[in-house]
């Protein structure tokens, strides 16, 4: 048998690639563990290499989507974000597809590091696969995808490259609506409205004073689109290209890009030093 | 000639004198006598069908399954023995799962064919090892080109592409009515109730109990393998088991 290189293998824990798999992989988790030499083996120095030590360009995200914000509603779940991923502070890529359909009633989106969300989706679909190969009609369930996301995140912290994301799950199935995100470090938690990333400080709270469960979709679509306009005027790293995705009982839909529209011309804003004093 | 007895059938290490490796024959004797497995090419895709013999009457129905998807884009039907058949599935999906993670993409037909072949030969080089007592009809829809293949894969590692094949107990008779269609023109949806006769009119009244399985790999499928639905494989069935009767009936008249 050839082992997969990713494993799902309930010993080692998912996402982790195990120990004896990937011979090429052992090698660098173990030059990980000490400080390497610049002097290879035949006693000459690499011409690329970098620094001894271990790696670190895999510590920090480069490429980075901000705020997606989710809320239940009375028949099913919506989670919304832009199309923006930013390098450092660079909108650098102006259409990317953040909200990914995992399988016919999950969706998830992400924000942070868009290489490792790529990765995640992946293993995601590693372990949709499988199970297609059962051939029995049966498909994870959001609140099983959530957990096993858990379970990864939490690996990962804890070998200390931790994935850097947070996400959000959403889906509806046997009559069960379900919103859950998961963190870089593994905490997780499950609620009728959440935010990850800025998000959280600028749409929670109009979400803890507008959102019920049992309001209709145009309402919680409304709402939405407020607090996305609310993340929209405060966030920089965050662009008026938006994507709704929403699940039902009867199914998922992702939508176009769209705008909300937005209003700069605030009183206050006119003279903004006015009332500023020290300021020019 | 020479034959059982004379100590060249002990290792597949060893020919006979006149070039044989007996194992593998021997290996190609098992598949011949499981339950007949077909498969066939069409217009829009790839039906497969077995004859599962039952062995005992208490058998969950629709358990220990002879065709099974190994990614979303490919399937296998083995004919033989099923533990053999299975071992080579899984193998296959071990290959589809690690190209995937490799490549990133879907494995194409021809490579997946290749490395399963491949796989299915190195047991016929090693004295340690016996030769797989399976040979498995091989399904896929090619991710590059979205054409629809079918493969055989034998004990011997011999790997063919056919538009029309019939392995196991049978095969003779169920590859001359697989040969009269007019493959071509046909659609999965009534290659499925070709299948579903052949497999039952070939099926040997002298065997025990036996369940039909289909599966194919088409554009109705959304090009992913799976189960013929079941409303679908039941009425080919029921209408092939009729068709059959009818036919009894006039015999006897």
């Amino acid at each position: 048998m050839i082992p997969t290189r990713v494993s799902h293998n309930p010993i080692i824990g998912p996402g982790v690639v195990p120990f004896g798999v990937d011979p090429a992989y052992d090698a660098q988790y173990k030059l990980n563990q000490a400080p390497r030499s610049h002097v290879a083996s035949h006693g000459q120095g690499k011409p690329f290499t970098v620094e001894p030590g271990p790696h670190q360009r895999t510590q920090y995200p480069y490429v980075t989507g901000t705020t997606v914000l989710g809320c239940k509603y009375k028949d099913g779940v919506m989670i919304a974000c832009d199309t923006l991923c930013c390098y450092g502070s660079t909108k650098r890529y102006k259409s990317v597809e953040r909200i990914k359909k995992v399988n016919s009633s999950t969706i998830i989106s992400f924000t942070g590091e868009l290489s490792d969300f790529h990765y995640i989706v992946s293993l995601l679909e590693e372990l949709d696969t499988t199970d297609y190969c059962e051939d029995d009609g049966s498909e994870l369930a959001p609140w099983e995808i959530h957990s096993y996301l858990c379970r990864v995140m939490y690996n990962r912290r804890n070998k200390f490259d931790p994935l850097w994301n947070s996400l959000v799950v959403a889906g509806v199935k046997h009559g069960r609506t379900f919103l859950g995100t998961v963190g870089m470090i593994g905490q997780h938690y499950e609620d009728s409205h959440l935010a990850a990333g800025f998000g959280n400080h600028m749409a929670r709270p109009l979400f803890r004073e507008k959102h019920t469960d049992d309001m209709s979709e145009e309402d919680a679509r409304k709402l939405m689109e407020d607090c996305l306009r609310a993340c929209l005027m405060r966030d920089k790293t965050m662009m008026n290209k938006f994507q709704i995705a929403k699940v039902t009982a009867g199914g998922l839909e992702i939508s176009e890009p769209f705008q909300v529209p937005m209003n700069w011309g605030y009183e206050k804003f006119k003279d903004p030093t006015k009332h500023a004093v020290g300021a020019w | 000639m020479s034959g059982i007895g004379t100590g060249y059938d002990l290792s597949t290490t060893t020919y006979s004198p006149d070039g044989k490796v007996f194992q593998v024959d021997y290996a190609c004797k098992a598949v011949d006598n499981g339950g007949l497995a077909l498969g066939i090419k069409c217009s829009d895709g790839v039906v497969l069908g077995v004859e599962k013999l039952l062995p005992f009457k208490m058998l969950v129905p629709g358990s220990n399954r002879r065709i099974a998807p190994v990614d979303r884009h490919a399937g296998m039907a083995g004919a033989g023995l099923a533990p053999d058949a299975r071992q080579i599935m899984s193998r296959a999906r071990s290959e589809c799962a690690n190209y995937k993670s490799f490549y990133g993409d879907k494995i194409p037909s021809k490579i997946l064919a290749d490395r399963m072949a491949n796989y299915l030969h190195m047991f016929t080089l090693y004295w340690s090892v016996r030769p797989f007592g399976a040979a498995v009809l091989l399904a896929v829809r090619d991710p590059a080109t979205g054409k629809y293949e079918l493969y055989l894969l034998e004990p011997s590692g011999e790997c063919q592409r056919y538009h029309g094949m019939a392995i196991g107990k049978g095969r003779q008779a169920a590859k001359n009515e697989v040969e009269k269609l007019k493959l071509g023109e046909m659609s999965c949806l009534e290659a499925v109730k070709e299948a579903a006769r052949i497999i039952v009119t070939t099926h040997d009244e002298k065997d025990k109990d036996y369940e039909c399985e289909l599966a194919w790999i088409c554009d109705d499928s959304g090009g992913e393998f799976k189960k013929v639905p079941k409303d679908i494989a039941d009425e080919a069935i029921a209408a092939a088991k009729r068709a059959l009767e009818d036919d009894d009936a006039m015999d006897a008249d």
